[in-house]
């Protein structure tokens, strides 16, 4: 379990990164945490020419708030975004807590989980269900990818060969919007057999005015469930309304059976885990958020 | 001779290298020159080898040798076989049994996923792998054999040609007339059960290092083994050199289990490597060549029936069993028998008729993993105990309690002989106390209750109980070599080596009482076959009996050479010598005294007289095992199923056991711990899984799921001691228990937390999607 040979480059700079990816085109890795690229590496699952590594791109770390939007450099770690979350999104850091181990959290990056594109991965499911969005920067322009247009298929996203991803960003729930989350693993830390998270938001009349319903571990792709959210947009927040929503989300799923889960599992409990998030966001509303 | 440390908790003398990172493994021996190997090994279950090309990986940068079968022929002699049938056993029961020999690299069939095929030696180990992939073979795949009741049905496709089919092992045996006790009973059941193929996945991987010094022929090779003298055996039969010129030492070794107490072809091959080559040789297992090559373990089903009367009295069991052997039948009958021996455990059953069927398939030969075919046999037993209280309507611990052994039994005589060919006698213990010992501290009647009101409100808890009587420490033997030197501090020397049982500490304890000198005077050595010629190893719950009797009866005769000594120097009889925390006394008069020391120095001559005795202050004992001891538990898990997502979570686990005379109780709960962990894992996590072509698909730690801290609940443990009269200790194996009562107790819990839906648990690993399943079915049906 030794990776095959490759080129190794230190990038100083973002620039510096984006040059050494136009050079290699498809034969380059970025690595940042590397807690999902070195295991593929030392099975040799990855062969890269070239490693380039950003983790001496001093202008891509940090995260800043700035109007209800938080952005996450490339390079803050998921710990990080956990320990800011605990007071100002607590959503993020619930499902944070779910994202492998702390030693694997201290070293993993936000935008590396999201780039990476697991699909039973917590935080591309997070991207979609606060109106995410990536920053791709190639030599010579800058482009922003919606979430809803970023994850592709298993493992592949919408950025180019020659795109780093310098930042995601996070559109934080309205004030008084509340908020769920549940998964299913096997055991403590391991990836999702399935997975859901909510936010809603509710006016003085209890009619629901916000709603995502995001879903992973149910398919190639995280999923953010339009049939779940408008069952209950516009309409009265009732636990029989909650429930049907949940039916409705979790019917429109096409998930895959592995080793771990059958597709059949993945269905019924994705329906499972959505009336439990969406009640549980019900039961927050009109807290802060 | 006062028993001060022993029994005590003293505290591990290993611990603090260990805690502080400086144990010393196989992968830290570093030598000038040192070579490291890589493995090609088959992609195939089941294929022929065509031609095996090395040129273009012998030309690659850093790479020294690339070998092939045909570049080693002369020293590929089969593997090590084990498990032949003893006498004793052969005389009672008629077994037909085939063993093949393996050889360290395959030669023209690969049998599964994982097998050498060739060999690279490099600079770096990363060369080595780089060159591994430059090395062409073509394979003709073949069938694969996979599932085991099909492999051993006419027709199948056959793996190992002269035998004409896959049976390797076929057994009946029993006591009792079975057909009468079915056709008088109230009340029978039967169901299949599977345990699943799962494996003792130790933190250190396998390792071998070798050095040749061609100047005097001899060989040392370090290996993380449990068996350093059956290693050096399989060397002197492969390399032609006695045993002297053999030295195998086992360092530290993180992990056995039973998974390093097997032969494996690269003990072999990187001695071969480094006499080949004449430069030192290393290799350390990677998790992905542990996972396909190293020996895998469990995997039975077994088709059970028992018949009881309408008060729950049992009369008979019959079982039908099949267990999967992998690619080679290396353990003969080791793992068949010990399950056919444990099956009954702490039930008085009158009547028993086994059929037995050993099997092989494409898959990683198995091997003995904590427990060795006992956790099997258990989970049949105990499922469908539990299966029998639901068609009573009785409580099961009550019908358990109406059917075990109590020490007013002992001993107890089964009816069959056990593997080492002796009668199965259950020396001593107490079952039905065990039981009750284990109900009263879990408040058993208190969770029932509880049980009802949670229930009621959607919370399904469930209790399950499992019971187990384990034949440990079988021998024939261990020995132990004890020797003082000038400063009256022990050197222990012993077979059985250590892979963090804490021999250092309990073996220390055993000398120091019967030698009476400080804890930390002893210096413990396993696994060096310098230090001591003969050896067994340590494996199957045998240490504490075998090596600590040999210690024990050793030091005991090394503290009457020092009685002879201090009672010529102090002129006084040697039965009024006293000898305590390493000083010398006359008993009565305590002015008498003198260190230790100087009653050896006295035994040595010097240029005016000769010495007061001859100062070989040293014993050498191999204690004689003729049969096991019999350990025995009973294990209690409380479960919570979250009927919505099939999730178990275990809030309970207590083990109420008899290990005989506990040594060191921290040492003995700390066994428990490990083997509960383990259990737990083949309860709710571990499973190799292959595909219809023999293709391992559980390669990694993302798939092959072991239990960590975060799975694991409280353990709580009630010692109970029945001492063994099979030894001068009266202690019993405690190894493995741990891990043979889990999978049955958990399974039954899970199975009543299910109540309310008629649920039937069949099988394990019971991970969510398995459970849910379970719920929709038994909805439906």
């Amino acid at each position: 379990m030794k990776p095959p040979p490759f080129e190794y480059v230190a990038a100083s700079s973002a620039a510096d990164a984006v040059e050494a990816l136009r050079r290699h085109g498809d034969e380059a890795k970025v690595l940042a945490g590397g807690q999902s690229l070195i295991p593929m590496l030392a099975l040799r699952l990855a062969r890269p020419v070239a490693l380039v590594d950003i983790n001496g791109c001093g202008d891509l770390e940090g995260m800043a708030e700035s109007r209800g939007v938080l952005t996450v450099n490339a390079l803050a770690r998921q710990r990080g975004l956990e320990r800011w979350a605990r007071e100002r999104a607590p959503l993020l850091a619930e499902a944070l807590r779910w994202v492998a181990h702390p030693p694997i959290r201290n070293r993993g990056t936000v935008v590396g989980n999201i780039v990476h594109a697991d699909p039973a991965s917590e935080l591309p499911a997070l991207l979609l269900c606060l109106d995410g969005e990536v920053v791709a920067r190639r030599r010579g322009g800058e482009r922003v990818i919606a979430a809803d247009q970023l994850y592709v298929a298993p493992l592949t996203t919408s950025l180019e060969s020659d795109e780093l991803a310098t930042a995601v960003r996070f559109t934080l729930p309205p004030e008084g919007a509340g908020w769920g989350f549940a998964e299913v693993t096997r055991r403590h830390g391991d990836f999702a057999l399935v997975g859901c998270a909510a936010v809603l938001a509710l006016d003085g009349a209890d009619v629901v005015t916000h709603a995502r319903l995001g879903f992973f571990g149910v398919g190639g792709t995280p999923v953010r469930s339009g049939p779940g959210e408008s069952a209950l947009l516009g309409q009265k927040a009732t636990p029989a309304r909650i429930g049907e929503a949940a039916k409705a989300a979790a019917a429109a799923l096409r998930p895959d059976g592995d080793l771990h889960a059958t597709a059949e599992y993945r269905s019924t409990v994705a329906a499972t885990l959505a009336e439990r998030v969406l009640a549980a966001a019900l039961g927050r509303c009109g807290k802060a958020a | 001779m006062g028993a001060k440390l022993f029994g005590a908790s003293v505290r591990r003398k290993e611990d603090p290298r260990f805690l502080r990172g400086e144990g010393r493994y196989v992968d830290d021996i570093k030598l000038p020159g040192m070579l490291h190997a890589a493995f090609v090994r088959s992609p195939h279950g089941h294929a022929r080898i065509l031609s095996v090309n090395t040129d273009a990986a012998r030309r690659m940068s850093g790479v020294a040798h690339a070998f092939a079968f045909a570049d080693l022929e002369r020293w590929m002699k089969p593997l090590p076989l084990f498990g032949s049938i003893p006498p004793g056993l052969a005389a009672r029961v008629d077994v037909t049994m085939k063993q093949v020999p393996q050889l360290a690299m395959a030669r023209d069939r690969v049998f599964f996923v994982g097998e050498i095929v060739a060999m690279v030696l490099a600079t770096s180990r990363a060369q080595a792998e780089d060159a591994c992939e430059a090395i062409e073979v073509a394979y003709e795949p073949l069938a694969a054999v996979v599932d085991m009741v099909a492999a051993a049905e006419p027709g199948s496709p056959v793996l190992h040609a002269e035998w004409g089919d896959n049976v390797a092992i076929h057994f009946a045996t029993g006591f009792g007339d079975t057909e009468v006790a079915f056709r008088g009973a109230d009340v029978t059941v039967r169901e299949r059960f599977h345990t699943q193929r799962y494996v003792g996945m130790p933190i250190e991987t396998r390792g071998v290092a070798a050095q040749w010094d061609a100047r005097d022929g001899t060989l040392t090779t370090w290996n993380g083994t449990q068996v350093v003298h059956f290693v050096q055996q399989g060397l002197v039969a492969a390399l032609g050199l006695p045993p002297h010129k053999i030295r195998v030492i086992a360092p530290d070794v993180g992990g056995g289990f039973g998974t390093k107490a097997t032969g494996y072809p690269e003990d072999l091959l990187i001695p071969a490597a480094a006499i080949a080559s004449r430069r030192p040789v290393k290799w350390v297992e990677d998790r992905r060549e542990h996972m396909m090559a190293a020996a895998h373990a469990r995997h039975q089903i077994h088709d059970i029936e028992i018949a009881a009367r309408r008060d729950g009295t049992m009369l008979a069991v019959r079982d039908r069993i099949w267990v999967d052997l992998g690619a080679y039948n290396s353990w003969g009958i080791v793992l068949p028998y010990n399950t056919v021996a444990h099956l009954l455990g702490p039930h008085r059953v009158p009547s028993l008729s086994v059929e037995c069927r050993g099997v092989v398939t494409n898959k990683t030969p198995n091997a003995p993993y904590r427990g060795a075919g006992r956790p099997e046999a258990v989970f049949a037993m105990d499922r469908i105990v539990d299966c029998l209280a639901r068609e009573l309507r009785m409580d099961p611990a009550e019908l358990r309690r109406r059917n075990y052994l109590s020490e007013a039994d002992m001993p107890y005589e089964l009816g069959i002989p056990y593997r080492d060919g002796n009668p199965l006698v259950y020396d001593s213990g107490d079952f039905r106390a065990a039981l009750d010992s284990a109900l009263s501290t879990i408040g058993y009647d208190a969770l029932r209750r509880e049980q009802a009101e949670l229930r009621a409100r959607g919370i399904h808890r469930g209790i399950g109980i499992s019971g187990y009587v384990e034949g440990t420490a079988i021998g024939p033997y261990e020995g132990a070599v004890v020797r003082l030197d000038a400063s009256g501090r022990a050197v222990v020397a012993t077979g059985a080596c250590c892979q963090g049982q804490g021999h250092e500490t309990s073996f220390a304890q055993i000398a120091a009482d019967a030698l009476g000198i400080p804890l930390d005077w002893v210096t413990v050595i396993g696994g060096d076959t310098a230090a001591i010629p003969f050896g067994v190893g340590t494996f199957a719950s045998r240490s504490a009996v075998n090596a600590g009797s040999s210690i024990h009866v050793a030091a005991g005769k090394v503290r009457d050479k020092i009685a002879e000594a201090a009672a010529a120097l102090l002129e006084a009889a040697p039965a009024d010598i006293e000898v305590s925390d390493g000083t010398v006394s006359v008993r009565g008069a305590p002015a008498s005294s003198v260190p230790l020391a100087r009653v050896i120095q006295s035994a040595l001559p010097t240029f005016a007289k000769p010495g007061l005795v001859s100062p070989d202050f040293e014993a050498t004992v191999y204690h004689h095992q003729p049969t096991v001891t019999y350990t025995s538990a009973v294990h209690v898990a409380l479960v919570e199923v979250d009927p919505g997502t099939g999730s178990v979570r275990l809030l309970r686990y207590l083990v109420s056991h008899d290990c005989g005379k506990v040594i060191n109780p921290v040492i003995v709960e700390g066994q428990i711990h490990g083997g509960v962990a383990q259990g737990i894992g083949g309860a709710l996590l571990e499973e190799m899984v292959y595909d219809e072509q023999g293709q391992l698909l559980t390669g990694t730690f993302m798939d092959y799921l072991v239990p960590t801290a975060m799975e694991l609940p409280p353990i709580e443990t009630v010692h109970l001691e029945y001492p063994s009269p099979r030894n001068p200790l009266g202690v019993k194996g405690i190894g493995e228990g741990g891990a043979i009562s889990p999978p049955a107790a958990i399974a039954n819990a899970v199975e009543d937390a299910l109540a309310p839906w008629h649920a039937r648990v069949t099988r394990t690993p019971l991970g969510p999607s398995v459970v849910l399943d379970l719920i929709r079915r038994a909805t439906r049906s």
